[in-house]
């Protein structure tokens, strides 16, 4: 299987790249560590209209948002290896073209759960009591997620021109994406009209199971819910990423 | 040598770019034979297509129409397998500043498909012919000009090509390194038996490395011959200068930069 030895090259290249930038490990998780230790603490006394303790609520969008962000800017590193050459170098070898996307996605997964991993740990420090079986398919739908929004990101930047030109459009849809999930407080918060629009965010989904699952609930409508609408969107994003990256000629 | 074997056969090459302004024809039909073991260098103006040219004929961009077939295989029906037989400089160079010098060799083994003990070895081996052993653990953003061109060389011959195509190799470099470059690529061509097809816009550098040279100009190729044959079909002399025959063939001078010595 080339294309398995291949993705496994490029996988442990970026993954030594990443373990050699700590600083950007850390940038990369400074957002959602924030929203945990510096938000999480007023949601305490509040009544969120959900069961559970509010960091069963928070952590799980918090991990999400990480996600959200983290995956959704991958793209601006290829477009620095793009910019380099470094992306053609590598085209001009045997190597599966797919390896060139699958190799890096992969290591975006790798370091999301890991930065996931700290963010619960954070969590527990601070109050967030959940079952571990729960927390572990926490992480699953987070390695999902990331798989598929880092695929897509990477086939956006092999379609622009430019960084900014990355950059505005990333944001466009990631900040809308965010908020209309209901990341940070649940959706059953909002008016009728608003929690309307979020039914058709596939994330809010996600996020709806990880709070399930968190509380110890494996078994219902949502968590079936989240886990279909988390499967429906990494297949499109897969789907739509590989095809962007091999449209895009660098 | 006998007969002299064509290694780059090239019949009918364009290539347009559809831009919002219209269409522009970077690449307006180009024919070309290269035999095994020659220097070629392609000469042209800034914009005369010639990084076009590589670029298709190292299959990163498809082109617009004609065919190629390069180390005895088909451009469009087989790229994987050219690309298994051939090495690319591009301009931009390709080193990531961060990696390694042994793990930016190593890893292009990799994706040749070499087991992770042939291409540690052919890292060190190529180190030491291109004299990189002493870098090898330094990142490549620590390297000097001329040594980080030895090393993009040394990656496009991890796979020991047939051809290597070079994309202005001494753009930028100081005197001293060109000259060294210079002996590398003759090197390259005597103890590694590669062709090597290399594009540039100093005459002097076409003139001192190149077997044959092949002008283009406004995507055509406009002139073909070796340096001596241009001078004396264009500038009168095989005393001339290659600059004047460039004159007289483009009818413009080469480019803005200064010609190094």
């Amino acid at each position: 299987m080339t294309l398995l030895t291949d993705t496994g090259t490029i996988f442990g290249r970026y993954l030594r790249a990443t373990l050699r930038s700590k600083t950007s490990l850390v940038f990369g998780m400074l957002q959602p560590l924030l929203f945990l230790a510096l938000f999480g603490p007023l949601l305490t006394g509040l009544d969120l209209g959900v069961s559970g303790s509010s960091w069963q609520t928070l952590v799980p969008g918090v991990l999400v948002q990480l996600t959200l962000l983290g995956g959704s800017f991958v793209g601006l590193g290829l477009l620095v290896d793009r910019s380099l050459g470094v992306i053609d170098r590598m085209r001009v070898t045997p190597v599966h073209p797919m390896a060139l996307l699958l190799g890096r996605t992969l290591r975006d997964v790798v370091q999301l759960v890991a930065q996931s991993v700290l963010l619960v740990l954070l969590g527990l420090l601070l109050g967030l009591r959940a079952p571990l079986p729960g927390v572990l398919i926490g992480l699953v739908f987070v390695a999902v997620l990331a798989g598929a929004l880092s695929a897509l990101s990477y086939g956006l930047a092999m379609n622009v021109r430019s960084t900014p030109e990355f950059a505005a459009v990333a944001n466009t849809v990631g900040m809308p994406l965010m908020l209309l999930s209901g990341l940070l407080l649940p959706m059953n918060l909002a008016p009728g009209w608003l929690n309307g629009v979020s039914l058709a965010i596939p994330l809010r989904y996600a996020v709806d199971a990880m709070r399930e699952v968190f509380q110890g609930h494996y078994l219902n409508g949502t968590v079936a819910a989240g886990a279909a609408a988390t499967a429906v969107l990494a297949a499109a994003c897969l789907f739509g990423g590989t095809r962007l990256f091999q449209r895009g000629h660098a | 040598m006998s007969a002299p074997e064509p290694v780059i056969h090239v019949r009918g090459l364009t290539r347009t770019f559809q831009l919002k302004s219209g269409p522009v024809h970077a690449v307006r039909g180009i024919d070309l034979t290269v035999v095994r073991g020659e220097i070629l260098g392609f000469l042209g103006p800034n914009g005369a297509g010639k990084t076009t040219t590589l670029r298709m004929l190292t299959t990163l961009l498809p082109p617009s129409g004609g065919r190629a077939e390069i180390a005895g295989r088909d451009l469009l029906r087989d790229p994987v397998e050219v690309r298994r037989r051939i090495g690319y400089v591009a301009q931009s160079g390709g080193l990531d500043p961060a990696c390694g010098v042994r793990e930016e060799l190593v890893t292009q083994g990799r994706l040749h498909r070499l087991t992770k003990a042939e291409a540690r070895e052919r890292a060190e081996e190529l180190a030491r012919d291109l004299g990189l052993l002493d870098l090898m653990d330094r990142p490549t953003a620590a390297l000097s000009g001329g040594q980080r061109r030895r090393l993009e060389i040394a990656l496009g011959l991890v796979n020991r090509p047939e051809v290597l195509f070079l994309d202005e190799p001494t753009t930028g470099l100081d005197p001293g390194s060109r000259a060294e470059l210079w002996d590398l690529v003759r090197r390259v061509r005597a103890e590694h038996g590669a062709t090597v097809v290399l594009t540039t816009h100093y005459l002097d550098e076409a003139d001192a490395l190149s077997d044959r040279i092949v002008v283009v100009d406004s995507g055509r190729i406009v002139a073909e011959g070796t340096p001596a044959d241009l001078k004396t079909r264009f500038a009168g002399g095989p005393a001339a200068s290659l600059q004047d025959a460039f004159l007289a063939i483009t009818g413009r001078s080469t480019a803005d930069e200064p010609i190094a010595i």
